[in-house]
């Protein structure tokens, strides 16, 4: 149970933060490791916010619970960041990743006082110029994988690959697009 | 030799539901239970079952749907939540005693008042006296097992009843984890065919099923019935034990977990277990002797066998998700009471109604428990039995 | 086996032989069942006034009159309960309608 990982996802409603972790969980189980993938649920809302979690170890985790003290907190949409309190419980040994096109350096004034590792990565950008449209989640996934090592990163990129040929078979033109996302969103991340 | 894969526990339901291929499927989508219909009428899309899907107007009539069919001789499955469940209420009295072997997959979630789509288990537990054999899941892997051992144990000729084979709504049927699931040529073999002896399609036989009686004959079939619950118990173990040797997971009628010289214990069903077993593993390695045990099957309800598993402990808690409005404790309690009363060295009991509507469970909420038994052990004194877990005072 | 015949399940029957839910493997179980005895007032078929036009037949809730090639016969004594409607619909008087003396 040491070699624990727990995250939580921060997103709107529609803007697939439940998703993204359920990549992540994808991405995880596919180098052997347990996981967990989980959304908190209510009667959800386009853009109302909400969260998600993943537990990634070596042996089966047990617990049921949500996560209060992660390891990792992901902000798929910074203007939650005066919305809801996201350093909330995180480990100061941890890290917070952020989609945004501002520095660490500009956004850690609004955390609270965190005094963890910063990062950020301009997702909506990566997107926009690999994929042509919005979606951030595969650059948050990629950042997520960078920042937290949680999975063997060559490892990570050849299973993504082989996921997005099976995921669209039927559209091979977008899998070019997703894989550079993953890999420019891997360099681009900032970490402070 | 198993098939790995990560999936929800309602995901597993339904490829547990694909691998039997039953003949009818009476559903109606309710939160959280719909995506179980929802990717089995995938299935049939797709022509991988060739089950009849029957898209009926209401749970009352999905029950009867499967009531129907079971009737005709087929196997019938249902999945339902909550009010879908209470909405089948009446049917689901028919089936038990028109001893029909229908398979619900029950994603357990609050009753409404007030309105709340999180899990608690008061829909089944309402439900507990219907004469349904009732199994519940710790994990998807044991949502998907249950579910494979199911039909063997309804439609055992000593049993012949339904089963309602219940998970935690969201937090495992929509938890994606680890699974092992069985080859689909090996599914088929464990379940095999359905050959009811009587049923209303046997043309050389034309019968009535279901009628009306009178004060003469209704206390027989009672007493009937309340046997061959008495027998699932023993059908249960039994095909647990060939489940056992197919996948070399094991099951009974509950699972005891650090028991052996616990001095406090908890009893517990469905996903909180798992957490509660990790306060049990931390308690442990600070040297506190606890335990816990897992009920897997709530109907029958395994009395003796409980007792016998308390015999030894100072004090145990119950945990029961759902209130009863007994004023003085839930079902589990009361039946896990009244199981202990045989036992020469009684241990004290207190009931915690805990985790209703959704309210999160962690690992620390568990650890109180034990520390309130703890004080219980110390100074001899039971103190308020019925209790209410994580509630704001 | 479960399986039984009706007419071995009575009110002496133990929980052990009883069907299970009830169920009755048989078609037609209500002709075992002397319904005839629960009348206080009888019809009594006039063969000589009869014309066979059959209005009779359909109005009998019981099926109680039988019918053979055409023409009607004597009424089924174990079904007929007396409710005399027969009676009431025959236009030639070959049905007439008094007190039963058992």
């Amino acid at each position: 149970m040491k070699d624990i990982v727990e995250i939580r996802w921060h997103g709107r409603g529609g803007q697939g933060a439940k998703t993204a972790s359920l990549l992540l969980a994808d991405a995880a189980f596919n180098t052997g490791k347990y996981v967990q993938g989980f959304p908190e649920y209510g009667p959800e809302r386009m853009g109302a916010p909400i969260t998600a979690y993943n537990r990634i170890s070596s042996e089966r985790c047990t617990v049921h619970s949500n996560i209060y003290e992660p390891d990792y907190v992901v902000v798929v949409d910074a203007t939650l960041l005066t919305a809801v309190d996201v350093t909330k419980g995180l480990k100061a040994e941890g890290a917070i990743i952020i989609n945004t096109e501002k520095s660490p350096e500009e956004i850690r004034p609004l955390l609270k006082g965190y005094t963890g590792k910063v990062c950020t990565i301009d997702a909506r950008k990566i997107s926009e110029e690999a994929l042509g449209k919005n979606f951030p989640n595969t650059p948050m996934l990629g950042a997520v994988v960078k920042v937290s090592g949680v999975v063997p990163e060559d490892q990570f990129l050849k299973d993504m690959e082989e996921s997005f040929h099976h995921k669209f078979a039927t559209k091979p033109q977008v899998i070019e697009g997703n894989m550079k996302a993953l890999i420019r969103s891997m360099q681009e991340v900032q970490q402070a | 030799m198993g098939i790995r894969d990560r999936l929800s526990g309602n995901e597993a339901v339904a490829i547990a539901m694909k691998q039997i291929n039953p003949d009818v499927m009476g559903a109606f989508p309710i939160t959280p239970s719909t995506e179980i219909p929802q990717y089995f009428s995938q299935y049939v899309a797709n022509g991988q079952v060739d089950t009849e899907f029957v898209a009926v107007e209401s749970e009352h009539s999905a029950m009867s749907t499967c009531i129907g069919a079971e009737a005709a001789g087929g196997r019938a499955v249902t999945a339902t939540s909550s009010c879908g469940l209470a909405l089948m209420w009446e049917m689901l009295y028919v089936a038990a005693s028109a001893r029909l072997p229908v398979t619900l997959a029950c994603v357990n979630r609050a009753l409404t008042g007030p309105i709340n789509i999180n899990n608690d288990h008061s829909d089944s537990m309402g439900a507990r006296d219907a004469g349904w054999i009732q199994i519940y899941a710790e994990t998807n892997q044991e949502a998907y097992d249950n579910f494979v051992q199911a039909m063997r144990i309804g439609e055992h000729k000593d049993v012949r009843l339904p089963v309602m084979v219940c998970q935690d709504g969201f937090i495992t049927s929509h938890a994606i984890e680890n699974i092992e699931l069985i080859e689909d040529d090996q599914v088929k073999k464990f379940v095999g065919e359905y050959h009811p002896e009587n049923y209303l399609l046997k043309k050389e036989n034309p019968m009535a099923v279901g009628p009306y009686d009178t004060a003469a004959y209704y206390m027989e079939h009672k007493k009937q019935q309340a046997e061959a619950m008495k027998n699932a118990k023993g059908v249960i173990l039994e095909i647990a034990k060939e489940f056992e040797a197919l996948t070399g997971r094991h099951y009974g009628l509950f699972e005891e977990h650090m028991m052996e010289d616990a001095e406090t214990a908890i009893v517990i069903i469905g996903s909180s277990a798992g957490t509660a077993k990790q306060a049990v593993n931390e308690l442990r390695a600070q040297g506190k002797k606890v335990g816990l045990v897992k009920v897997r099957v709530f109907r029958p309800f395994p009395m003796q066998e409980i007792a016998q598993a308390l015999s030894k402990v100072k004090a145990v808690a119950v945990m029961d998700k759902t209130e009863s409005f007994s004023a003085c404790g839930g079902p589990l309690f009361a039946e896990t009471r009244s199981a202990a009363y045989d036992l020469k060295n009684r241990p004290a009991m207190i009931n915690y109604v805990y985790g209703l509507g959704g309210r999160d469970v962690r690992v620390e909420d568990i650890e109180h428990v034990y520390a309130e038994l703890d004080k219980i052990v110390k100074t001899g004194e039971t103190g308020e039995v019925y209790r209410h877990l994580s509630v704001r005072e | 086996m479960s399986y039984k015949k009706a007419c071995e399940v009575n009110e002496t029957i133990t929980w052990h032989d009883i069907t299970p839910g009830g169920d009755v493997y048989e078609g037609g179980t209500s002709k075992l069942v002397n319904t005839g005895d629960w009348r206080t007032m009888i019809p009594t078929f006039i063969a000589d006034k009869c014309k066979h036009c059959m209005l009779c037949v359909p109005v009998c809730p019981d099926s109680a009159i039988p019918v053979k090639d055409g023409k009607r016969l004597d009424f089924d004594f174990m079904h007929c309960k007396g409710c005399g409607v027969c009676y009431k619909v025959c236009p030639f008087g070959a049905i007439t309608f008094g007190k039963e003396e058992k």
